[in-house]
Order: C-alpha cells, then sequence, then structure tokens
C-alpha cells in the first residue's frame, strides 16, 4: 500500500512519526502494521505528550502495593486485604452515544479492576455538562439522560452499586461532556495478579464476546478534537454488553483462585493490539497469535479490523501450558468459550499471522517503550491575568437569603437524587452511609474496616488557576473521605484537558499536574494510576481545565461512619478551620453574579492536613454526629445541606460577617457534636493546630444565619430544601429533547 | 434451617441473600448453580435479585428453562418454601409458580430507594412473624417492578388474600404516589395458592442490618426459619 499524507492522516499520524515507524521496523510496515502503530502511537495509548509530567506525581507510599502501570493500582488496607482503584474517562464515546459511551466506560473501568484478581465492590462517576438550560439545554438534558441511564444500565445490571461522584453543569462542557468512572475492589494483597505474558511456549487465550468492527480506531478517535462531522464517528462507538461481563468477570476470579494463570489484561482501548503487545512488553516476552482463531461476529473482517477492533468485554489471558483443560473447563461452567489464539514466545515480537502468514510483525519495545515522547512547549494564556482581576467591592448588594436559595437551585450544588435515584447504590450490601449523604462508603466484610471514597475537581478553579485549582481538588477530595471518618491512604486522577498541541493548554496541564503532586505529597495521598484525557475539544473550543481526583480512605471500624446531616436539636455546630472572605472563582459569583473571575481560595496544605487528621480522629472517637466541608457555595450552603434529609432539622449560626457567607474559603469542615462534647471537641482542635470555634447550635424547623450581629438567613428548612431537591428533576420532567 | 440460594450467571443478590441467611441469621446456606438438578437437601429456597441471563429478553424469561428449575418447582409443589426476590420474583412469575407478570416501571426509568410496604397477610411462610398492617421500610432496586396481571387475576389474588405486601406511605395507606413503579393495586408482593410461594421486588436482604440503613427484612427470614421450626421442614432432593 502507498503510504501517503491522506493515509497518515486518516490514522492520526504525522510524517515524523511515520519515519519513526519505518526506523524501528527498518522497512515500510503492512497496512496491519500501520494500524497497530497508529493506535498505540494515539495520545490515549501512548501518553506522548503528557508522560514526561505525570513522572513528577507521587506514586510511592508504604501502603502502595501497585503504581501506575498496571490494569489499576493497588493499597493495603490491613488484614492481608488490598483496595484496588482506578479513575478512567470516556468522555468522547459518551457525547457521541450518551447511553453506549458511559456504558461501556463503566464496563472497562471494572475490568481494570478484576483484572487485578480484585472483586469489584463499588462505582463512582464524576459528570460534567453543559447547562440545563438555555440554547444548549435540549442537548445536554439529552446528553446527560443518556449517561445516567448508560451508568445505571451497565452497573445495575452487573451488580455493583454506584456510591458516589460528582456532578457539575458549566458552559465549557456544552460541546464536550465528562464522563469519568472509578471503580473500587477488594483483593487478597499477595493474590494480585499482574497483566504480564511470560514463559516461551505458554499458551494465549481470547475468552469474551466475538471481535466485530465496532470501535476501530475508538482510541484514535478519543485523541482528536471533535467538529460538527463527529456524528459521523458513532461506528467508533461500542456496544456493551453488561451480561457478557458479569461472566468474564465470575469465570476470571475463578481461573484466578487457581495457579493456571499467568497474566491477563483486557481489551479496552485498541484492543487486541494493545493487550497483545503490552502484556508481552512488561513480561519480557513476545506474543504470536493468529486472527484465524480471534472469534469474530461478522464475516470477512481483515487482520487490520481484527487487530484495531474495540468490541467490547473480551480478555486476553496467557495461562500456563499442560493446564489448558482445567483452564477450558472453568470458561465453558460460564458458557464462555475460551479461544487458544496463539503463544508466549521468547523474542520480544509481537507477531500476528493470518492463517499462518505473517501480517505483522513488531518489536513491543517499539510499539510501548519507544513511542514517541514529546516535550510540548506551554505558555500562559491571555486571559489569566485578565481573568484573575477582580474587586469584589464593586459587586450589586443582593439579599442573601434569597442568594442561598438561588445558590440550591443551582444544579451543580442541588441534590443529584434524581440521578443516583437510577443508580443501584446498595448491592452487595456494603454500602453504609446512604448515596448523597456523605463520600460513598463500602464496608469490607469479614473485618470490622469500610473504605471511603469521593472524587472531586473544580474545572472553574482550574480555569482560573490550574495549580491551585488541582491541589484544592486533591484537599477537596481527601476532606470528603475524611469527613466520612476515614483516613486518606491513596489517590487516582483522571485529567481531562483540551488539545496539548496548544501552548495555553499544556500550559493548565503542566501546573494543574505539578500541583497535584505537591498535594498528594503534603496529604500523604500517592497517586497509584489514572487516565489522561486530551483533546477535549469541540470546534476549537476546549472544556475548562478538568483534573478529577479520586481519594480512597480507611477507617478501621466501620461502626464510626459521619454523614453530613444534622441529628436532633440542641448539639453545638462547630466550624473547623478559618474564617475568610474569599469570592473569587466561587458558585456564588457565577450563579448571583454571572461571573467566573478573580483569584480562586488560597491553600495551606499544611493546615488541611491538619484538619483532616483532626476530623478523622474525632470521628473515630465517635463525637461527630455530623461532618461536612466548606466547598460550592460556601459556608451557607454547607449548613443547609446540613439540615437537608433530617426531616427538617433546622440551626441557628452566628458568623462575624456577611462577607462569609458564600465565600468557598478551603480546609473548613462544619461539624455537629453533642453539646456536652464541644469543650473536649476544641481541646482537640487545638491540640491538632486547627482553628475551631462554636458558631451555633441545631434545632427549630429554620435556617437562621445572623451575620455582624444582624440577621442575614432566614428561612424554612423545608423550603430550601424543596428547592434544592427538585432543582435537577424538574428538568427531566418536560419530555426530554 | 438450610437455606439453598439459586445462583443463574447473572444473579448479583446471590451472595447478599447468603450473607444475610449465613451471617446475620446464623442458619446453614448454600448457593446452589442453575445448572444443577438437585436442592441438595434445603428447607428453604431464595431466588435472588439480578439479571439472571441478562434480561435483555424479558425478565427471567430464559431462567426458567435453566437445569435446577424443575427442582425448585417440585420442592414447591410439595409445601417447601420458597421466597423470589426482587428478579427472582420476575423468575417465578416465568416459571408459573405466580401468577401475573412485570411491566417496565411507569416512568421507564430504574428505581433505586427505600420504599415502605406493608403486611397484608400473616399466613405465609415467609410473614408468619410479622402483623397485618406492619409497615416495612424496605429497598428497591429495579427497572421492571410494574406488577401487573388480567384483571380477573388480581381480583383472584385479592379475594383469596394472596397479595402479601403493599406499597404504602408513613401511614399506611397504598396511595397513588407511594406506589414506586406503577403496579396494580400497589402490589408489591404476593403468594401462591397454597402459601408457601413468595415473591417481592422489595429487597428484605438488603434490610437486615442496621448498619445498612433498615432490620425490617429481618422478620421474612425470622418467619420461615420460626415456621419451620414448628411445623417441620419439607425437605428438597
Amino acid at each position: 500500500m502507498s503510504i501517503n499524507q491522506a493515509v497518515l492522516e486518516r490514522h492520526g499520524l504525522r510524517r515524523g512519526e511515520y519515519d519513526r515507524i519505518v526506523a524501528a521496523l527498518t522497512r515500510e510496515p503492512t497496512e496491519t502494521e500501520l494500524g497497530i502503530f497508529s493506535v498505540m502511537w494515539s495520545e490515549h495509548c501512548s501518553y506522548k505528550s503528557s508522560r514526561i509530567h505525570l513522572k513528577k506525581l507521587p506514586t510511592r507510599g508504604s501502603r502502595v502495593l501497585q503504581g501506575p502501570g498496571e490494569n489499576a493500582g493497588a493499597v493495603s488496607i490491613g488484614d492481608g486485604l488490598a483496595a484496588v482503584f482506578k479513575i478512567e474517562s470516556h468522555n468522547h464515546p459518551s457525547f457521541i452515544e450518551p447511553y453506549q459511551g458511559a456504558a461501556t466506560g463503566v464496563g472497562g473501568i471494572i475490568r481494570d479492576i478484576f483484572t487485578m484478581g480484585a472483586r469489584p465492590i463499588a462505582l463512582l462517576n464524576a459528570l460534567r455538562f453543559g447547562p440545563l438550560d438555555g440554547p444548549d439545554g435540549p442537548r445536554t438534558r439529552r446528553i446527560m439522560d443518556g449517561v445516567v441511564r448508560g451508568i445505571g444500565g451497565y452497573g445495575n445490571s452487573i451488580g455493583i452499586p454506584t456510591v458516589g461522584g460528582e456532578i457539575a453543569f458549566e458552559e465549557a462542557y456544552a460541546g464536550n461532556p465528562l464522563v469519568n468512572v472509578l471503580c473500587l475492589g477488594i483483593v487478597e494483597a499477595d493474590a494480585i495478579v499482574k497483566g504480564k505474558a511470560s514463559g516461551a511456549g505458554n499458551p494465549v487465550y481470547y475468552v469474551g464476546a466475538k471481535t466485530g468492527r465496532d470501535g476501530i480506531h475508538g482510541a484514535t478517535m478519543a485523541s482528536a478534537e471533535f467538529d460538527e462531522k463527529s456524528a459521523e464517528k458513532r461506528p467508533a462507538v461500542q456496544v456493551g454488553d453488561p451480561f457478557m461481563e458479569k461472566l468474564l468477570l465470575e469465570a476470571c476470579l475463578e481461573l484466578m483462585a487457581t495457579d493456571a494463570l499467568i497474566g491477563v489484561q483486557d481489551m479496552g482501548a485498541a484492543g487486541l493490539t494493545c493487550s497483545t503487545c503490552e502484556m508481552g512488553s512488561r513480561g519480557g516476552a513476545g506474543v504470536e497469535i493468529d486472527v484465524r482463531h480471534v472469534p469474530q461476529r461478522e464475516t470477512g473482517m481483515t487482520p487490520y479490523e481484527i487487530m484495531l477492533s474495540e468490541s467490547q468485554e473480551r480478555m486476553l489471558l496467557v495461562v500456563k501450558k499442560g493446564r489448558e483443560a482445567e483452564v477450558e473447563a472453568i470458561f465453558e461452567k460460564w458458557d464462555l468459550h475460551a479461544a487458544h489464539i496463539g503463544e508466549v514466545t521468547g523474542d520480544g515480537l509481537m507477531r500476528v499471522k493470518d492463517h499462518g502468514r505473517v501480517v505483522a510483525e513488531i518489536p513491543n519495545a517499539a510499539l510501548v517503550d519507544q513511542a514517541p515522547v514529546y516535550d510540548r512547549p506551554a505558555a500562559q494564556p491571555a486571559y489569566i491575568d485578565e481573568a484573575r482581576s477582580f474587586d469584589p467591592d464593586a459587586l450589586p448588594p443582593v439579599v442573601p437569603t434569597e442568594a442561598l436559595l438561588r445558590l440550591l437551585a443551582a444544579p451543580t450544588i442541588a441534590s443529584k437524587r434524581w440521578a443516583y435515584r437510577q443508580y443501584d447504590t446498595m448491592v452487595r450490601t456494603n454500602t453504609i452511609a446512604p448515596a448523597g449523604l456523605s463520600a460513598g462508603v463500602v464496608r469490607v466484610k469479614g473485618t470490622s474496616r469500610a473504605l471511603a471514597i469521593a472524587t472531586d475537581g473544580n474545572g472553574r478553579y482550574c480555569y482560573l488557576n490550574p495549580r491551585r485549582g488541582a491541589m484544592l481538588a486533591v484537599a477537596e477530595a481527601a476532606r470528603n473521605v475524611a469527613c466520612a471518618g476515614a483516613m486518606p491512604i491513596g489517590a487516582t486522577n483522571c485529567l481531562n484537558f483540551g488539545s496539548p498541541e496548544r501552548p495555553e493548554i499544556m500550559w493548565q496541564f503542566v501546573e494543574a499536574v505539578e500541583g497535584i503532586a505537591e498535594a498528594c505529597r503534603a496529604l500523604d495521598v500517592p497517586i497509584t494510576g489514572g487516565n489522561v484525557s486530551l483533546y477535549n475539544e469541540t470546534d476549537g473550543r476546549a472544556i475548562y481545565p478538568t483534573p478529577i481526583i479520586g481519594v480512597v480512605g480507611l477507617m478501621d471500624d466501620a461502626s464510626r461512619v459521619v454523614t453530613r446531616t444534622f441529628k436532633g436539636s440542641g448539639d453545638a455546630v462547630i466550624l473547623l478551620g478559618e474564617d475568610g472572605a474569599e469570592l473569587g472563582g466561587s458558585e456564588y459569583l457565577k450563579t448571583i453574579h454571572g461571573l467566573v473571575r478573580g483569584d480562586i481560595p488560597a491553600l495551606d496544605l499544611t493546615r488541611e492536613h491538619a484538619l483532616q487528621t483532626l476530623v478523622v480522629r474525632l470521628a473515630s472517637r465517635g463525637w461527630l454526629k455530623s461532618a461536612h466541608d466548606c466547598s460550592d457555595g460556601g459556608i451557607a450552603v454547607t449548613l443547609a445541606e446540613s439540615c437537608f434529609d433530617t426531616e427538617g432539622t433546622g440551626a441557628s449560626v452566628e458568623l462575624a460577617a456577611t462577607s462569609e457567607l458564600f465565600s468557598e474559603t478551603a480546609s473548613r469542615i462544619v461539624i455537629s457534636v453533642e453539646a456536652s462534647k464541644e469543650k473536649d471537641v476544641l481541646t482537640e482542635a487545638s491540640a491538632g493546630g486547627v482553628p475551631a470555634r462554636r458558631i451555633g447550635t441545631t434545632g427549630g424547623t429554620r435556617l437562621a444565619i445572623s451575620a455582624g450581629g444582624e440577621k442575614a438567613i432566614d428561612v424554612p428548612v423545608a423550603a430550601a430544601e424543596r428547592v434544592w431537591s427538585t432543582a435537577i428533576e424538574q428538568f427531566f420532567k418536560r419530555a426530554v429533547a | 434451617m438450610k437455606f439453598a440460594i439459586v445462583v443463574f450467571p447473572g444473579s448479583n443478590c446471590d451472595h447478599d441473600s447468603y450473607h444475610a441467611a449465613r451471617h446475620v441469621l446464623g442458619q446453614d446456606a448454600a448457593c446452589i448453580w442453575h445448572k444443577d438438578t438437585s436442592l441438595k437437601g434445603a428447607d428453604v429456597v431464595i431466588v435472588p435479585g439480578g439479571f439472571a441471563h441478562g434480561d435483555y429478553l424479558r425478565t427471567g424469561a430464559i431462567a426458567r428453562f435453566s437445569p435446577i428449575m424443575p427442582a425448585v418447582v417440585d420442592f414447591a409443589r410439595r409445601g417447601g418454601p420458597v421466597l423470589g426476590i426482587c428478579n427472582g420474583f420476575q423468575i417465578l412469575l416465568e416459571a408459573g409458580l405466580l401468577p401475573g407478570a412485570m411491566l417496565r416501571n411507569s416512568d421507564l426509568r430504574f428505581h433505586c430507594e427505600h420504599v415502605i410496604v406493608r403486611v397484608e397477610q400473616t399466613d405465609t411462610a415467609f410473614t408468619s412473624s410479622a402483623s397485618v398492617g406492619q409497615r416495612l421500610r424496605l429497598p428497591i432496586a429495579h427497572g421492571e417492578g410494574n406488577y401487573f396481571a388480567d384483571p380477573a387475576i388480581v381480583r383472584d389474588l385479592e379475594a383469596s388474600r394472596r397479595v402479601i405486601f403493599r406499597y404504602c406511605d408513613e401511614r399506611g395507606d397504598a396511595t397513588a404516589a407511594s406506589n414506586p413503579n406503577g403496579a396494580v393495586n400497589n402490589i408489591a408482593g404476593i403468594c401462591n395458592e397454597t402459601r408457601n410461594v413468595v415473591g417481592l421486588m422489595p429487597h428484605p436482604e438488603r434490610a437486615c442490618e442496621s448498619s445498612l440503613g433498615s432490620t425490617d427484612g429481618l422478620v421474612l427470614f425470622e418467619s420461615v426459619v420460626t415456621t419451620l421450626a414448628q411445623e417441620g421442614a419439607i425437605r428438597t432432593a
């Protein structure tokens, strides 16, 4: 075949990259080889623009059993067990085909967890959409409806509870929604399975769904911007089958309980290509397969199509020679056919045959280790200085109660019950904190422990200040876990950005990664894995830079789980952390004044760490009746949300000034404790170096907040809760456009 | 007592039923693979929730052909207590052990939340320790729980006191607002003519420990344990 510019463009390859391919092979590639290189060297698979920066992330720690590089990360949780977790994006497919895009995102991350030998026990999702109203409203509602149904459709069927996550709405996501999915599993620490192929002569098996023409070049699609022709890319979105995945999950876990398995990897992005060369590369071996033996759903598929298909629910396994019958019997039990498609070799090559004829023969190293690495130019965008300049004194006056009600109705703050009610949040009977009341909390059966898990990431913050915005994302995710009573022990990140080929986007990326690294070090939460999603742009408009951080926390005593809701009257309401008047980048500025301006709240990581340590200590003593962090909408919203889902318990609170009501000053948590415990808590806070003071008392049916001695907010809890709980739902009562 | 939990390939509440029977109630319990043909001497059979065979066709439609089902039907015909939960209820409908069918939820969405059901009858194996009118707070998690049957069948169910659980509000009134899925007459659970086979959409096995938010589901398990202790068990083959 002749390799002209058009062929290269279709494969998303540059001329310089093509020259490297020729150099690696010392000859021109075949068509199949060109396809293989194009997906393995795509941004999605190779991390070529991000790799040099990702090295800055802290990935080690006393609990880390597996850092980045495998299918998922793992941290020790005691009792000989490990928590295995990772977050991944499925943004591009979810924009084109919301239901299937989101569903297959869930399916993909679940496979990453059980290929490590872990039983998946919890899912979370971080979603970003455009506004539900206005000109983009109909499309956004259609996308959100499809994404929520897709997440539920997959997770509910396979029987893994969706226990948490978050949703935010910004104009910047109208043409490029974000769907990031996190899965958490449990495995015995000494039984973690790796994705490696080793031992020349060992058989290579293909198990799961048949290979079709769906998803060909999905990884390439995920490495390009969108334009008006994106709908034409629909065939590159895969279709999910949660029942097939359930069979694979159970059969693989059953197989892993034997010692017949050498390694396993799911066929996700870049399908058979990626799994084959990555397993070979990790094991220092070669892998030879014949596509003739690959189960096919369609007739007349070429080796090129078979190697590049991203059909879902497929696994590649290497097992010990001589154990074939045992392995095949396990899959037969689950009505799965394990196809013997090749062997491990000692030559370090990925060799693909078609009926015995070699159609591709590439050193694994060329595909995996020698992929291009770019140190792309980065430059601070022009908008930054202008956007950060902001004078809070120039804002028009507002009535605080009205502002609070409008904030509670803002979809980013409003109750997400409409969405999570469509997810099975309880299956497997481990979910010990009700949905929507805290970070996701799952007990670990057979132990006294529980794991809490949360995701966070404020795109608006990162637009204004990507470095500190990313730090705040780490801090908030960890703080949410701590509020549930769990000590943060590990993190995963999903980095959603625009095109790295634009220096201002690259600057956002580098700043954010360095911010994450600094915060993770200070808070002692190593990054054990994650995913980078670039080219999140439509028609040249990038999303807000959006690093999503998932943090896992451990609590030794599952009975000490804490939620955000006040529990009865007469309890002391205490603010842990400093007062502040920081409105820059806040939800208040955006919702009430229509401004995305100012610099975002300051963050002192030492104080943040002290705060989290304190709240975990208070929780472990059983002193906390509620704990809720101050974030979007400031302390007024935090207090309101502490009153909600309590059957109307109110509170009376005094603040120093009205400027504090909606300030999003970081490192703050509102707790409630029995009045008799107030002194002990304040003493403990003082010893822990955390500013703390009693700001009020729970009780009554109203939320009454005075500021500077004057009444600022006074609203019946029931009325405020109605606004908050129906704000999102009302958009979907109308017909979905 | 020995509980048998029937495991189809897409069952996903099998562990939960096993955990409730074995670890919460401290009873003997075993999971029985759907390709088996014997219930192995169990005293109680639970057909758990999930998506038995993917349910792309119709919930439970394929499960009734599983090799274990003749043993379940035979055990039920001999008077053995059988509880179908959620997808298990759907399977019992398809298998003809209970009358009626399931439609998509009336709003065409999956619902997962706690609801309240009222115990209508206590002369079944699974409600004997409850009291009539007792309100139970139980989770639901289904997309197709909108119970439907021919009006004549519904009349017969009502006349023969075979509606066992009904969705209701906190005061115990079976209102439209308290009906989460549009089920006819707010029906959440029914039994067969001989009152030993009970199916319900809510998940009692998810409501057996206070840390999970409710212990109201325990009464179903305690009922069958007590009933069998008093009346003597009918052993499965």
